[in-house]
């Protein structure tokens, strides 16, 4: 029993310098469908829909919007003829309000009533459970919290369809569920609702249908329902299912080891968290945990010296020091991959190769540069190394898709070496398949003596690579689990709780 | 082959300036083509060309550092003009001091020169890295005040630069057959392209004008960046103020590289770099600067009044800034993509791509027309 049609897309082609990002791709969505697109990093997902909402010109095919074929040239002309997007980059204003982010460009009368948007604002935030302000600056929420509004943004209750490319990449738990109810309440109402995501259980808590692509090729269009897990990701890797099977097995590594190689005793920094104490031994990995805005993050800025540090005791291989700066860690041998790939991240303008040189550069020095030859098979080694799907190592790292941009920052700090590397969300837009190489990675890092710590938003997947959590709630340390209570129930139940 | 492919990418920054550089030159050679003759007089060249390459030395070594200025800190330094005003003046009065002038003795001016270009790209540079002034404003303030600072130190009206060697370094020297602000000039362009080569100069300016908060997480410091460029703009202003003052072989407060920030400004945007910051070519910016030079040349030779001349080149500007602008550019691929696309079509022929294309050729008709 199918509904009626409401997008048709097809025979899709697009290209870019060096890339064939879609090839004759036929894509359909229904009336009050959740329609999952699915693909490794680079498969063309984003592709296909900006080439729907005019943010690119399409090469060869057409677009069928209620029968009729349609031509958008831009999102805003998509979205008035009720197609919202949230795309994969957050795409806002940071020096605006949330309620301006949330309005600006949508409102059909020219003046603006400010009363009245902040009001409609907070009506909205706190029917998603938005923890922010409407007259909050934008650049001072969390990113989280950014992802929330521009979700908040695109939503609009008589929308014909809904795209949703990887809105859930920086959201815990409780924040996914109340977008779900929200999804579940607009395909109540007939919209179509297209999800973009790396999160196999998402796709088949919430969607009807799933569009596999590959390599900018259709590979098919399956009912979640009559389509295995296992299936599904071999369909997307274009491997034989033994091969998934192997990578999902995965073997604890324990090593003796017990020089702890960074110790901090009372740390604090200006973002807020409460001072702390913090030990990490040669060869371990251990991750921090808890809710969003709990301070995983801006406790390891403060590790990183990142954020100005306030107070507390450092030492690093047992000898006293002091980090004011990014460039101290990196002299004494800490590395930190930022949680925020865009802001903190990436260099958008640059090529790949020097986005991928770019840290072990700074610690070479101002007056040492690396040699063209050098860079270049640094750059090589590491975009085999971990698969970047990019034309050239020239290629500025912008025009790469979202997964193989976060592969490129990776690479930065794994080209380091360092002895301490800090991941605060490595994998986030990652597709499973590499995302399994990354944590397996990580263990022979750590197997090879190098210390991790690991953040990520998915407990399971720090389960996995940690040996040790370190419990977070309100900016504070609340516990920390290691050996046999490493559990996810017990992990779970002590977020929740925040303590014992 | 990607080397190939690196060269034409390169190329294609480079097309403005080479492109306004070409009508430039077509237009000359229909005014006559004798405007490009070059002669033989003592031992030295002589003609159009030769008098363009001396005249646009300043402006080379100033765009160069615009440059720099521009791509770390996103603003442009509109007090280069006067810095040189300041700096040469202190040059001209450590020379006069001396009764006696030697090589030794322009050296040493020179160099003290320099060490006051470093000052107040220091002072500059603080303002903008340190205290977050916009680079325009925070250099607004010698803008005004350079001049005056430059006329105390003179002291007197105009002090004249009497001696042979600063005659030889502005004018000619005997034997070589190439005027020396050229060389100069060419100098300081190998210089920089050694520094380029030889640090990371390039990588750092780059990446703090595109992304200053993740470069901060690498460790570099955008201040220190930000500074260092200043500093560089005040050694280029130095140099200038020193080509120019011997050139003119007496110090002019009042007119020397009056108002030469202009061009500077208009050399690093027609060498295709974005006034926002970020990547930067230098070879685009020197191209830009003879250009603007043989521009200022060719509205002469037009016989356009002097007066006209800033209107003129006021709305060249306003036309190269839209050209450049990101909207144009959005559209302008747009464009091309639309016409990759029906090109593509045509060449499939009847394959039944045909049909796909008289709908949507249709749709976009019936778009353009509401
Ligand atoms: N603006 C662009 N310029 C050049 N190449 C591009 C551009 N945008 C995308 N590409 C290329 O097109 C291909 C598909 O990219 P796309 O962003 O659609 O992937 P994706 O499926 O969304 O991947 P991800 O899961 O990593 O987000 C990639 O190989 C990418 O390098
Ligand atoms: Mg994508």
């Amino acid at each position: 029993m199918r509904s009626e049609t409401v997008l048709n897309m097809e025979g899709i082609s697009k290209s870019f310098p060096g890339v064939r990002a879609l090839h004759n791709v036929d894509f359909t969505l229904r009336k009050g469908e959740i329609h999952a697109l699915m693909g490794e990093n680079g498969a063309g997902k984003s592709t296909l829909i900006k080439v729907l909402t005019g943010v690119y010109e399409k090469d060869a095919g057409q677009s069928i919007l209620d029968g009729k074929p349609v031509h958008f040239r831009s999102p805003q002309e998509a979205l008035s003829m009720g197609i919202g997007t949230v795309f994969q980059e957050i795409a806002l204003c940071p020096n605006l309000t949330v309620a301006e982010n949330m309005f600006i460009g949508r409102s059909r009368s020219r003046f603006v009533q400010w009363k009245e948007m902040n009001a409609k604002a907070e009506e909205m935030l706190s029917s998603l459970g938005i923890p922010a302000s409407p007259t909050q600056e934008l650049s001072s929420c969390s990113i989280a919290v950014q992802q929330m509004v521009s979700i908040a943004r695109a939503i609009d209750m008589d929308c014909k369809i809904l795209i949703l490319d990887e809105p859930t990449s920086s959201l815990d738990e409780d924040e996914v569920q109340k977008l779900f109810a929200l999804m579940r309440e607009l395909k109540a109402r007939g919209v179509g609702i297209i999800f973009i995501t790396h999160f196999i259980d998402q796709v088949y808590e919430i969607s009807d249908t799933i569009t596999v692509l590959r390599n900018g090729e259709l590979i098919g269009e399956y009912q979640t329902s009559k389509l295995p897990q296992i299936e599904l990701i071999s369909k997307m890797m274009g491997k034989a299912l033994s091969d998934v099977s192997a990578i999902e097995k995965q073997e604890k590594s324990k090593s003796a080891r017990s020089v702890p190689v960074f110790e901090a005793t009372g740390l604090s920094s200006a973002a807020g968290v409460r001072p702390f104490d913090f030990t990490i031994e040669k060869g371990e990995v251990n991750g921090f945990a808890g809710l969003l805005g709990s301070g995983r993050s801006e406790s390891v800025r403060a590790i990183f010296a990142a954020d100005k540090v306030t107070g507390g005791e450092v030492k690093v291989n047992g000898k006293r020091v002091k980090l004011k700066t990014p460039l101290h860690a990196m002299k004494k041998g800490i590395g930190y991959l930022p949680e925020d790939r865009k802001r903190d991240g990436i260099i958008g303008e640059l090529s790949v190769r020097d986005n991928i040189i770019l840290a072990l550069q700074v610690m070479k020095g101002f007056f040492r540069p690396l040699s063209r030859k050098q860079a270049e098979e640094f750059a090589v080694e590491y975009i085999q190394k971990l698969g970047i799907k990019t034309p050239s190592i020239d290629t500025p790292i912008e025009s790469l898709s979202g997964g193989n941009q976060q592969k490129v920052v990776l690479a930065r700090w794994l080209l380091t070496n360092p002895m301490y590397l800090i991941l605060d969300e490595p994998t986030r837009g990652i597709d499973v398949g590499t995302k399994v190489e990354i944590q397996k990675l990580v263990l022979k890092l750590a197997e090879d003596g190098m210390s991790l710590t690991f953040i990520s938003s998915e407990i399971d997947e720090m389960l996995r690579v940690c040996t040790r959590l370190i419990v977070m709630k309100d900016r504070e340390i609340v516990g920390e689990l290691s050996g046999m209570s490493l559990t996810e129930q017990d992990t779970m139940q002590m977020i929740a709780q925040g303590g014992k | 082959m990607s080397r190939l492919k690196a060269f034409v990418s390169r190329l294609s920054h480079l097309f403005l300036p080479l492109f306004v550089l070409a009508l430039l030159i077509i237009v000359n050679l229909i005014k006559g083509a004798d405007y490009f003759s070059i002669t033989m007089v003592n031992g030295a060249f002589y003609g159009n060309i030769p008098n363009m390459l001396f005249g646009a030395s300043e402006l080379v070594i100033l765009s160069i550092g615009m440059t720099l200025v521009t791509a770390a800190s996103q603003g442009q330094d509109i007090s280069i003009g006067e810095t040189g005003a300041i700096t040469s003046a202190i040059f001209v009065w450590y020379v006069l001091r001396a009764g006696d002038v030697t090589l030794l003795t322009i050296l040493v001016g020179f160099l003290i020169s320099c060490v006051a270009g470093l000052v107040i790209g220091a002072f500059n540079g603080t303002l903008v890295s340190v205290f977050k002034v916009q680079p325009m404003v925070a250099t607004l303030i010698l803008f005004l005040g350079g001049r005056s600072i430059a006329f105390m130190i003179d002291g007197k009206v105009s002090p004249i630069l009497a001696n042979e060697i600063s005659n030889r370094i502005g004018t000619v020297i005997p034997g070589l057959p190439i005027q020396t602000p050229i060389i100069l000039t060419v100098v300081f362009i190998a210089i920089v392209s050694v520094v380029l080569k030889t640090t990371n100069l390039r990588l750092y300016v780059e990446s703090v004008g595109i992304n200053p908060s993740a470069v901060r997480l690498n460790g570099i410091d955008p201040k220190k960046i930000i500074f260092l460029t200043f500093l560089i703009m005040g050694v280029c202003s130095a140099v200038a103020g020193f080509i120019a003052v011997n050139k003119a072989g007496r110090h002019d407060s009042v007119n020397l590289l009056k108002f030469i920030m202009m061009d500077a400004i208009l050399a690093v945007a027609l060498g295709g770099n974005s006034l926002g910051g970020g990547k930067f070519s230098i070879t685009g910016s020197i191209i830009g600067a003879y250009t603007i030079e043989m521009l200022n040349r060719t509205l002469l030779r037009l016989e356009v009044n002097p007066e006209a001349i800033k209107v003129f080149k006021a709305v060249f500007i306003i036309m190269l800034m839209v050209v450049a602008s990101p909207v144009v550019r959005v559209v302008v691929r747009k464009a091309l993509d639309r016409a990759k696309t029906i090109a593509s079509r045509y060449s499939r022929g009847h394959t039944g791509g045909l049909s796909n294309a008289v709908v949507s050729m249709t749709d976009t008709t019936g778009k353009k027309e509401d």
